[in-house]
């Protein structure tokens, strides 16, 4: 497992996207069949060893190891995994280093009294880097900065398909993959998809450019809709097989059991999944109680209720709708809600409209209900069949603007990558009062984009001509009544968060504008955040 | 036989020998100074009479100029001195050119200070000589049973790799300016990497210094330039500090790498940004550390700086007789320069 346990080792030293896409790629160029489609499934999550507990490591260690010693490591690495992995002793080449596909094949069908035995052998067998990668392949969590979906798109690059393609089949391939890397390849034909209940790749929209686009598009020609501040999602209902997907084909089925078990129908609906209660929709914060949940108890299910408002129809019983116009499938989809009767899923409301105009002016102002939490508006063109990926034209989004502050800077930190030689990620904060009746600022928020190339110069220029202390790679700015850097800073929202010392945190913040005009007393005050949450 | 401290004890300035009258790279000026090595936390400018290898007195003239000691007097390995009845003779240390360990021999009583050292093959100087001792003096920087030194070959290989992933990264090699740079390149040119490679001002006098002693260091540029293109797939060699710095910026889409044991553990290598850690030390790892001093085996054992809990324990653990100087003023050289 040497390729693997290198891969793993760079993953987690590259920052870029694209040097992480080059790497898994590479990788799966260069390595065989089966230990590739291993590493792929365990870079995707598919992998999982239920028999492996991460106990059995602590006890592998203290049998080989003075535990005072042990201690004295452990303090200064801070991670069990790496600790152990450095500090085994090493027997002069006592085994043979194991492959990737046997360790996974051992794992998978070991019970759990056999694991510390396997685990001490290959310890045993492998260099620090190999030992590293096979806790971090038993504990489960690789942390290397990898998604499902980058693994994915490394392997489309790596077959010069698009992504599309790749998401398409996912569901029906098992690791270790080999069908699909054979047709990756050019060995064979590319592997049927026809699963029940396999996820279909999404249809997206590309942002409006108003200043270009509304002058060429006939407003009679589309559709518009609101655009649900939830979780995109597809419920399958096929062939008895039900299935719930995220939009980028992840199963989420596992934390939300009480949609999974309505799904009361045979067909696909893309919806927005949402915390709806009595035919209300909440807003985004409360649906991210419900995400990412492993084990989910009644109390969540009855605080969050999770519902789904659905968009488009590409399933109706067995007969696809994807080739139909959108006009089409909406007369269908309102049809099979009615229906389906189903309590957790309802329709979402398309919006009349007279003229570009006028949807402007609903947009900027929401009529009172739902439609005020919504993050902007969706243009759909009547007769757009419906087509996977992003394509330009179709379908439009159009976000509702985003809240603006006047923050000053606080603090300042080194970049990553291309930008570690310049300070570009910022801590802002606006005026508080506190209980003496004194202004101080309090950090509401951190950007790291937003600006130019020629900003970021002047940016970096100003937090090191100012800088008052130095903690590490940050970087504390003068910020006072006199004197300081404001910066207009723009975000799609605000929810409340214990978590932070504001008790406030923002959504997409990024730098606006640099206002170097303006004096840091005039920054706004944290009251006019507050005042933006209770709307 | 005396007591070991009659001979050598640790006082503010530094390691001092009483019947010798001289100290041990002091950290303050002092009449008589013998020098391990020319690091900048062991040897320092002030002294009256320094006593070191002949490079050892080069690289100390060329960092600190000529009138950092009154008098000097160079010792070639071997060569024994004596002062007060005190014996002083060097032997090679393995860890930067010139470094040596001082043994010192008095009334039947033999001390020997290791100084700096490692045990892996250096292409810049002789390695390490263990001699038989009452008590051996060591440091200890890498003294965790976590440090653990992988093979130096593979690890620049790790460089030439990445140069065949990314061969528009311009790929930025941090290495302190005295002997860790000078022992990368000569690495690199021995895995056959002929190409021209560059280097940040800082990096001059100690090339320059190297080269005179006879080390070759193969085509060497400075690293100016005007287009960013000049350097897509150079290899750029520069002090730890300069890599995440505003220099960097004249660089093609660099990708930072550290040469240092200490990119060992990976939250030292995220902190820092980089990329490619080269885990590469020119002092012994842990491994090292006790192997060493099993095969001195010597009466007692005295820790001076580094990670001392750790070795004092594992001294415990095999029935050696050890105990920690705590000597300050010598750097683990993890943010400046040593």
């Amino acid at each position: 497992m040497r390729a693997f346990s290198t891969l793993l080792d760079r993953l987690s030293f590259t920052p870029s996207r694209n040097g992480k896409l080059t790497l898994v790629r590479d990788y799966l160029k260069e390595t065989p069949d089966p230990e590739r489609g291993w590493a792929l499934a365990s870079l995707t999550g598919a992998l999982a060893f239920d028999a492996a507990k991460p106990s059995f490591i602590r006890k592998a260690i203290e049998a080989r190891m003075d535990p005072r010693l042990f201690a004295l490591s452990y303090d200064y690495v801070g991670d069990l995994a790496e600790t152990v992995a450095l500090v085994w002793p090493t027997k002069a080449r006592a085994n043979r280093e194991p492959e990737l596909s046997e360790v996974v094949d051992a794992l998978r069908s070991a019970s759990r009294r056999e694991v510390p035995q396997l685990l001490e052998r290959w310890l045993d067998a492998l260099d620090p880097d190999g030992r590293w990668a096979l806790l971090k392949l038993l504990t489960g969590g690789l942390r290397v900065g990898v998604s499902a979906r980058l693994a994915k798109q490394a392997l489309a690059d790596m077959g010069h398909v698009e992504i599309a393609e790749v998401e398409e089949v996912w569901h029906s391939q098992r690791p270790p993959y080999e069908d699909l890397f054979a047709w990756l390849e050019g060995r064979s034909e590319k592997p049927s998809p026809n699963t029940l209940g396999r996820f279909r790749p999404v249809m997206l929209a590309q942002a409006i450019d108003e200043a270009l686009d509304f002058a060429k598009l006939d407003s009679r020609a589309y559709a518009a809709e609101w655009k649900w501040d939830g979780i995109r999602v597809q419920a399958v209902g096929e062939g008895g097989r039900k299935a719930l997907y995220s939009r980028t084909g992840d199963d989420i089925a596992q934390s939300f059991p009480d949609i999974v078990a309505a799904l009361n129908f045979e067909g696909v609906i893309d919806g927005e999944l949402l915390v709806v209660r009595d035919r209300h929709i909440a807003p985004f914060g409360d649906l991210q109680q419900r995400l990412n949940r492993k084990t989910i108890d009644g109390k969540l299910l009855q605080q969050f209720p999770a519902g789904i408002r659905a968009y488009d129809l590409l399933l109706d019983g067995t007969e696809d709708l994807r080739a139909l116009p959108f006009v089409e499938r909406r007369r269908r989809l309102e049809a099979f809600v009615a229906r389906i009767r189903n309590p957790c899923i309802d329709l979402s409301p398309l919006q009349p409209f007279e003229s570009w105009e006028e949807l402007a002016k609903l947009r900027a102002d929401p009529p009172e209900g739902d439609a005020r939490l919504a993050e902007g508006l969706m243009l759909k063109r009547w007769d757009s069949i419906y087509e996977a990926g992003r394509p330009r034209g179709p379908w439009f989004k159009w976000k509702r603007d985003p809240h603006l502050i006047d923050a000053v800077l606080m603090y300042a930190q080194r970049g990553h990558g291309k930008r570690s030689g310049f300070y570009s990620d910022y801590t802002f904060g606006v005026w508080r009062e506190d209980s003496k009746g004194d202004r101080a600022l309090t950090p509401v928020g951190k950007a790291y984009f937003g600006f130019t190339d020629e900003e970021l110069r002047r940016l970096d220029k100003f937090v090191r001509d100012n800088t008052t202390e130095k903690f590490g790679p940050v970087r504390s700015v003068r910020a006072d009544n006199n004197f300081g850097l404001v910066l207009e800073v723009a975000f799609e929202g605000l929810q409340r968060s214990p978590r932070h010392k504001s008790g406030v945190a923002m959504r997409f913040p990024r730098i606006n504008r640099i206002r170097w005009d303006k004096p840091s007393r005039e920054a706004d005050e944290l009251s006019t955040l507050e005042s933006m949450l209770n709307r | 036989m005396p007591k070991p401290n009659a001979l050598l004890r640790p006082s503010p300035a530094g390691l001092y020998c009483p019947p010798g009258d001289f100290h041990i790279d002091p950290v303050r000026p002092v009449p008589r100074a013998v020098i391990t090595h020319g690091h900048s936390d062991h040897a320092r400018p002030g002294h009256g009479a320094v006593a070191a290898t002949r490079e050892t007195l080069a690289i100390m003239q060329a960092r600190m100029g000529d009138g950092f000691a009154q008098a000097t007097e160079a010792l070639r390995y071997g060569q024994m001195i004596e002062h007060n009845g005190v014996e002083v003779s060097l032997v090679p240390a393995g860890h930067i050119l010139g470094s040596a360990q001082i043994v010192l021999r008095w009334q039947g009583l033999t001390i020997v200070v290791s100084g700096d050292y490692k045990r892996r093959r250096d292409p810049t100087c002789p390695p390490f000589e263990p001699v038989r001792c009452d008590v051996f003096v060591t440091e200890a920087t890498f003294g965790l049973p976590v440090f653990r030194h992988p093979d130096d070959v593979d690890e620049v290989a790790k460089v030439l790799k990445s140069l065949q992933q990314f061969p528009e990264r311009t790929h930025l090699l941090g290495a302190y300016s005295l002997g860790k740079a000078q022992r990368l390149i000569c690495l690199l040119r021995e895995q056959g990497y002929d190409q021209t490679i560059f280097t940040h001002g800082a990096l001059d006098e100690m090339n320059a210094l190297y080269e005179k002693f006879g080390i070759d260091l193969g085509p060497l540029a400075p690293a100016t330039t005007k287009k960013k293109k000049d350097f897509a797939g150079a290899i750029v060699v520069a002090p730890p500090t300069s890599i995440e710095d505003v220099w960097t910026r004249r660089f093609n889409d660099p990708l930072p790498a550290f040469a240092s044991g200490w990119m060992r553990v990976r939250a030292r290598a995220r902190q820092r940004h980089v990329e490619l850690p080269l885990i590469l030390s020119d002092h012994a790892d842990w491994d090292e550390l006790t192997r060493t001093i099993l095969e001195i085996d010597p009466g007692e054992l005295w820790i001076t700086h580094g990670e001392e809990e750790a070795l004092c324990r594992w001294s415990e653990l095999n029935g050696i007789n050890a105990r920690a100087l705590e000597l300050v003023g010598y750097e683990d050289a993890t943010e400046g320069e040593a």
